[in-house]
């Protein structure tokens, strides 16, 4: 005899008096309000958790970012702070000794070289780089140029590879690919352009502004041949320590420090900072999660709050159904579905106005400006929806669920007698 | 379910002394609200056979609603024992009391109780739904009902949209519908006017002289004489139990 019989309390649920439109109207115009700040929020906490990410990958994707400097232990009987100056050639040794390494690159900087071209006169940073540099620092050509490549750096032509802001600072809107360009008066060839990237978190000033030139070009120029920078990626990201270890082990050969050392270089390993981003940005998610869900839930209160009102005009019916022989269930069940039926209604608009709502939000162009591009486009993915089907489906049920039970004290006895 | 023993008008005015459907052994209510104990019945002996019909009397206050929540199993006992053919009834879950509504007792009361939003067919029908019965064997079963309380017309007509007379007599469709040991009526004439009152009166006793066990709530003499017993209850006791012949 325990069967629930859903057919029966659907049938019920059909057959008891309806709602005032007004009312169910409002009612999930509430909810459909509630799942809409709830899909609007975990959508741009998703947009900015991508637009973060990417930014993040900015600066070059699992990378730690090597400053030399001094030791801090004896070794060999020699005394600690003894400085450590890396030559251009360690770059070879470290790709070709380091086990587990991806790549390895290096740098040297001149700030504030003077830049020429025509009548046009500026200041930049140049940068030296060893050709690996482009695909470990994420200085992706734009369409129709390049980036600094082995034979460049064997040769040391004079091949400039320029910032996307520096490029329209001094070329204009003409494509700078092929023009000449005098750095410290001595000409070079532009070669290739940096695609616009949105970079969070940098040292020695954005990508965009600078230009970057062959290392060995850089040494026959300025002289200088001590690397300002080293950047280490490795094959996989969770074995970065590994890999820094082994560049101690193997400059520590080299240039005479204990490889336990960890202070000869400043290290910036970016795995663990956005690791630690990540995590900020589940918390936002999380944050922005609940005041959602706190919306919805007021939604829910509505819905708990009419079902009420149903459940006390329907006193009558109910004890008459109860009187004929109804069971608990065919009493509550009906209760529940109405209750679930509007959430769930308000629910499914909400979420075509959320739909809506991102379209649009899709076509405010974001383009040079910074704190928008950091906003990121707003995006409903699949773990949204689940999340904001499972909350609207427990506040559904929590609506509907004391109600009936309300329905279910009802006495019988009481409500057939009279008028 | 019997179908065709329903309307057999041959069905028996004599049966016999110990063939009891009711019988109460000192049944007692008392409503607690907290503050006040209200001794509603006061260990009630009573006994009801099959084929009889009997008129409760009683001012108001008197403990005669009480006694037919009970009867009707809509309320339950603070002590004493209910035999409802034999079956022991105090004590039972709210489930099983649910099911002795549907199969045992068909109630008619004096506000009708019709579900309005549902026509005069579908009223009838919910009992037999409730009961399990089959969609065909429904249809046919509500279609008798109705022509023995003379509405087959008006089957597909909602509650608003009939008499008050019309309203009681799909009531007792409805009522008659799981074939119940006792049809429980609560001032069945109370809202309805002399002629209607007196049509449906006509009809409970035709339902008695076919053999059913009828019990009516009233305080109208005139319809209390029409029946061959009247118990009259005061002060939660009964004060009379009177045979006609």
């Amino acid at each position: 005899m325990h069967n629930p019989r859903i057919g029966l309390i659907i049938y019920l649920f059909l057959n008891s008096s309806r709602v005032q439109k007004k009312r169910a109207i409002l009612t999930v115009a509430s909810i459909a309000w509630g799942t809409l700040s709830l899909l609007l929020l975990l959508a741009f906490g998703e947009g900015i958790g991508i637009s973060t990410s990417t930014a993040m990958q900015g600066i070059g994707k699992d990378i730690a970012v090597l400053w030399p400097g001094t030791t801090s232990l004896v070794w060999q009987g020699l005394p600690p702070g003894r400085a450590v100056r890396p030559e251009i050639e360690v770059i070879d040794l470290l790709n070709k000794r380091v086990p587990g390494l991806f790549g390895a690159a290096g740098e040297i900087q001149r700030y504030s070289a003077v830049i020429k071209y025509g009548k046009i006169g500026t200041n930049a940073t140049v940068k030296g780089v060893t050709w690996g540099f482009g695909e470990l620092r994420n200085h992706i050509p734009a369409p129709g140029s390049r980036f600094i490549d082995p034979m460049d750096e064997r040769l040391r032509r004079r091949v400039a590879f320029l910032g996307d802001e520096i490029a329209k600072k001094i070329y204009g809107n003409v494509d700078p690919v092929g023009k000449e360009l005098l750095i410290e008066k001595i000409p070079y060839t532009v070669i290739g352009v940096m695609m616009p990237k949105v970079m969070m978190g940098n040292y020695n000033g954005m990508d965009k502004d600078q230009i970057c030139i062959p290392i060995t070009t850089f040494k026959a120029q300025f002289g200088m041949d001590r690397l300002h920078t080293l950047i280490i990626r490795p094959d996989h990201p969770e074995e970065m320590g590994a890999v820094l270890e082994g560049v101690n082990k193997v400059l520590g050969t080299k240039y005479g420090f204990d490889p336990a050392d960890k202070r000869v270089f400043g290290t910036w390993d970016t795995v663990e900072s956005s690791k630690s981003q990540r995590n900020t940005m589940t918390g936002l998610k999380i944050f922005l999660g609940i005041i959602g869900a706190l919306t919805l839930i007021i939604g829910g209160v509505g819905v708990a709050n009419i079902m009420y009102a149903v459940v006390k005009e329907r006193t009558r019916e109910i004890g008459v159904k109860m009187a004929l022989g109804a069971r608990r269930s065919w009493i509550t069940g009906p209760v529940v579905i109405e209750g679930m039926l509007y959430t769930l209604l308000g629910g499914a608009i909400g979420l075509l106005m959320a739909m809506a709502a991102i379209v649009l939000l899709g076509c405010i162009p974001t383009e040079g400006n910074e704190a928008l591009a950091m906003l990121g486009k707003p995006t409903l993915s699949v773990p949204i929806g689940l999340v904001s089907a499972a909350i609207l489906g427990f506040i559904g049920l929590a609506a509907g669920y004391f109600p009936a039970r309300r329905a279910a004290s009802i006495n019988p006895a009481e409500t057939l007698r009279y008028e | 379910m019997i179908l065709g023993s329903f309307f057999n008008t041959q069905k028996n005015n004599q049966k016999k002394e110990n063939d009891g459907v009711i019988s109460l052994k000192g049944l007692s209510k008392v409503y607690d609200t907290g503050k006040v104990k209200v001794e509603a019945l006061r260990g009630v002996d009573l006994a009801v056979y099959s084929g009889e019909m009997v008129a409760i009397t009683g001012p108001s206050g008197s403990g005669k609603s009480t006694l037919m929540n009970l009867i009707g199993c809509l309320d339950t006992a603070t002590s004493g024992s209910y035999l409802l053919r034999g079956e022991e009834v105090s004590g039972m879950s709210r489930e099983a009391l649910a099911s002795i509504r549907n199969r045992r007792v068909g109630f008619i009361f004096q506000s009708f109780n019709l579900l309005p939003q549902i026509s005069a067919f579908e009223n009838v029908e919910m009992p037999l739904i409730f009961g399990g019965m089959p969609k065909k064997n429904r249809k046919e079963r509500v279609m008798d009902l109705l022509e023995r309380v003379g509405l087959s017309e008006r089957m597909d007509h909602k509650p608003t949209e009939l008499s008050g007379g019309q309203m009681q007599r799909v009531a007792i469709a409805r009522a008659l519908a799981m074939d119940p040991d006792i049809i429980l009526a609560d001032e069945p004439t109370g809202n309805l006017d002399t002629g209607a009152g007196g049509d449906i009166m006509n009809l409970f006793i035709e339902l008695w002289e076919q053999g059913r066990t009828i019990l009516v709530i009233t305080h109208d003499p005139a319809l209390a004489k029409r029946a061959p017993r009247q118990v009259e209850i005061r002060d939660g006791n009964i004060t009379e139990d009177i045979r006609r012949n």
